[in-house]
This record gives C-alpha cells, sequence and structure tokens, in this order.
C-alpha cells in the first residue's frame, strides 16, 4: 500500500530570494531585497495560510487516492484544470463559478470572503504586466 | 509591497502585510514607556447547562477594555440558528465574527440539505476553523442547541479542542461558577431549577471576579422554543439619579428658638419719571 505523497512534498512557497533571469535578485521586479524579509515570515500564521488551500487539496486527493484508487483524483483535478480555465484575464475581475461549484466554495463562507475582497483592493494591477506574467512571458 | 503582488491577481482574506511594521512600532513605543492599545475583552462568565427538555444558557453582560469596563451591557449569548446558540468569552470582535461566520455556514447548510441543523455539525465547523488559525483567534465559546437527537453542549476552547458535557463554564469567572455548578448539579433537573442554577452559577462569577458584571443574561433551548431573556436578573444596579435635584431641606429640619419680627418704616424721598425711546 503505497504511503500517501504527503510525507516529503510540502514546498515552502513564498519564502526565499526572488531570483530573475539571471540567477540574481531581480530588483526591478522584486525590490529591494534585506535577508530578515525573506528568511523568517512575519507572522506565525503567514505561510500556513498562503498554503492553506493547496494543501487542503493536497490532503483530499492522496485520502481519495488511497480509499478509491488512482482514477478519482485524476479525474477530479482533469475537472479543475479545465475549471481553473474558465476566467477573464488577470487584471479584472473573474466569478471563478465553475471552480467554486466544484470546489464546494458556493456553499460556505470565510475568511476569504469579507476580509480583503480583492474587487475593492486599492491597487491595480498593471495590465501589460500581469497579462505577460501570466503567459511565462516576462 | 513588493512588486510580485502587481503581477499576481489579490486573494482575499488575513493580510500580513504590516505586521513587521507592527512589531517595530511596539518596540519603539515599548521603549518610551507608552502602551498600545489594546483588544476589548470580555473577560467574561459564561456557563450551560443540560436539563431534562433541553439547554439553559447563562452569561454575564460587561466588556472590559484593560482596566476599564467598556461595554455595561454587551450581548454575550449569539444566535447560530433557530435551535442553536453560542455564548463567546474572549476576545470580543474574535468571538462576535467567528459566531457570525459559523451561523451564515449552517444557514447554507441547512438550505442545501433542507434540514435542522444539529449542534455538533456546529461543533466541527467551530473546532477546524479555530485550529486553523492555531489559537491567534482568541474565542472560548459555549455552545448549546437541541437538535433531533437531542439537548448537546459542548465548550471550545481557543486552540480548537472541544469538551461535550453536561455541564460547562468558560471565561475567567469560570472557577466561580463550576464551584456553584459542581455543589448543586443533578440529572435531569426540571427548567425552573435549571434556570436558578445557571443564575446563581453566573452571579458568583460577578461578584467574585473582577472582569465580569452587571445584568445576567439566561437563554433556554428546548424543543420547538428559545427564550432568550435579557436581562434576567440585574445583578448590579446602578443607583437613580434624581432628574431635578432637590437641595431645599424641608420646613421644620432645624428647630427654631426665638422669633422676633421688626418693622421697617420706609418714606418716599423722590419719584422720577423716565420715558423710554421706543421709535
Amino acid at each position: 500500500m503505497p504511503l500517501s505523497q504527503l510525507k516529503d512534498s510540502v514546498p515552502v512557497t513564498g519564502m526565499g530570494p526572488q531570483v530573475g533571469a539571471y540567477g540574481v535578485q531581480d530588483t526591478l521586479r522584486s525590490g529591494f531585497s534585506s535577508v530578515k524579509n525573506e528568511l523568517l515570515p512575519s507572522h506565525a500564521l503567514e505561510l500556513s495560510e498562503k498554503n492553506f488551500q493547496l494543501n487542503q487539496d493536497k490532503i483530499n486527493f492522496s485520502n481519495l487516492r488511497n480509499i478509491q484508487g488512482l482514477h478519482a483524483p485524476l479525474k477530479l483535478q482533469m475537472e479543475y484544470r479545465a475549471a481553473r480555465q474558465i476566467q477573464r484575464l488577470p487584471f479584472l475581475q473573474s466569478s471563478h463559478l465553475a471552480l467554486d461549484t466544484l470546489k464546494g466554495n458556493d456553499e460556505s463562507i470565510s475568511f476569504e470572503d469579507i476580509l480583503n475582497d480583492p474587487a475593492q483592493s486599492e491597487m491595480m494591477g498593471e495590465p501589460h504586466v500581469m497579462v505577460e506574467y501570466k503567459l511565462g512571458m516576462m | 509591497m513588493a512588486t510580485l503582488s502587481v503581477c499576481q491577481p489579490q486573494l482575499g482574506g488575513f493580510s500580513f502585510e504590516n505586521c513587521k511594521r507592527n512589531a517595530v512600532l511596539e518596540a519603539e513605543v515599548t521603549k518610551l514607556g507608552c502602551n498600545i492599545p489594546s483588544a476589548r475583552k470580555t473577560g467574561t462568565t459564561i456557563c450551560g447547562v443540560v436539563f431534562k427538555d433541553g439547554i439553559v444558557l447563562g452569561a454575564d453582560t460587561r466588556a472590559t477594555e484593560g482596566m476599564i469596563v467598556a461595554d455595561k451591557n454587551c450581548s454575550k449569548i449569539h444566535y447560530i440558528s433557530p435551535n442553536i446558540y453560542c455564548c463567546g468569552a474572549g476576545t470580543a470582535a474574535d468571538t462576535e465574527m467567528t459566531t457570525q461566520i459559523i451561523s451564515s455556514n449552517l444557514e447554507l447548510h441547512s438550505l442545501s440539505t433542507s434540514r435542522l441543523p444539529r449542534v455538533a455539525t456546529a461543533n466541527r465547523m467551530l473546532k477546524q476553523m479555530l485550529f486553523r488559525y492555531q489559537g491567534h483567534i482568541g474565542a472560548a465559546l459555549v455552545l448549546g442547541g437541541v437538535d433531533c437527537n437531542g439537548p448537546h453542549l459542548y465548550s471550545i476552547y481557543p486552540h480548537g479542542s472541544t469538551d461535550k458535557l453536561p455541564y460547562v463554564t468558560m471565561g475567567s469567572g469560570s472557577l466561580a461558577a463550576m464551584a456553584v455548578f459542581e455543589d448543586r448539579y443533578k440529572q435531569d433537573m426540571e427548567e425552573e431549577d435549571a434556570k436558578r442554577l445557571v443564575r446563581d452559577a453566573i452571579a458568583a462569577g460577578i461578584f467574585n471576579d473582577l472582569g465580569s458584571g452587571s445584568n445576567i443574561d439566561l437563554c433556554v433551548i428546548t424543543k420547538g422554543r428559545v427564550d432568550y431573556l435579557r436581562p434576567h436578573d440585574m445583578a448590579n444596579k446602578k443607583g437613580v439619579r434624581l432628574i431635578r435635584p432637590v437641595y431645599a431641606y424641608k420646613q421644620g429640619t432645624t428647630g427654631v428658638l426665638t422669633k422676633s419680627v421688626i418693622k421697617l418704616d420706609l418714606e418716599v424721598v423722590e419719584e422720577t419719571v423716565q420715558t423710554m425711546d421706543t421709535s
């Protein structure tokens, strides 16, 4: 019985030097670097919250694989991937209706819906930069 | 405000942008000897008891901010669903938001299953949310209600552990209230006995704990009926202030020893008339 994939595979994303094209600190895009800012998270919950959805999905798919076999999570992930593609360009608000329905988020309310609503954010994304980033051209 | 955030769309939820700035500010302020403002806590006595037909929940009504009473009559028994109510101790904003979020989620859940929600569902939702935030959300709750399986009472701690018991107390006055419960709790009490027991437990918390005070609120939940008694009992009444203070003394307050009347003769010396200019 293969052990679930969870054990060694939770990468700590988000903390670490922001390397650009040549392996050096990309000052133009990610600002000045500071060791203190990058080594330690500013709050105990920062990393846990950033990766919460990813970790939940990993746990759920892992359980599903152990209970129902490989096909079940594969099929679900294919559906998620298809639903994730139904959205507007990155600097516009998309409703993610299909993705929410698949994940069950349309029947629950949590702090993501109440605090820091992206539709009310004060900063606007720079359209050209965001599209280039999404297409991997940056 | 890293430029990377400009490339990716914003996410909702908690934002930790200002944590480092706040830590630096706090260090500076303590160096100068002042304090940063503290959150409003409820420093409370809350309790609940299971009786023959249902649940009685009780709470005091004082909210403190450090050493000052911030709210003399705050309501600590929160609505979760028509058959489930929850008392909250700890940081006032945290208990308020947590109970409101769980109440909304339970409503959505009950609409989608078209059944009356169960207390165990509310308990599970609360404990999963509080554990996710590792105790940083300071909400200690007493959750009680009557569902298809009978009356249930849970106590939920800020880090996410829960207990299912026949009588529970939480808050800074919990030891005083628990002493009353341990002495007089019996299984399958009548409603009036249960109400009196909860009232006495909260009164013990109010009189023996600085963080609890003012009135006693009760909530009696039975199958099909909820009595929200606010206030059930005013344990600390403020004195009545007179609207127009009367400072005059009654006749006869001071004893009269002697009385002499001297008539003054006044004579008219001069009489003049001045006309007023009314134009």
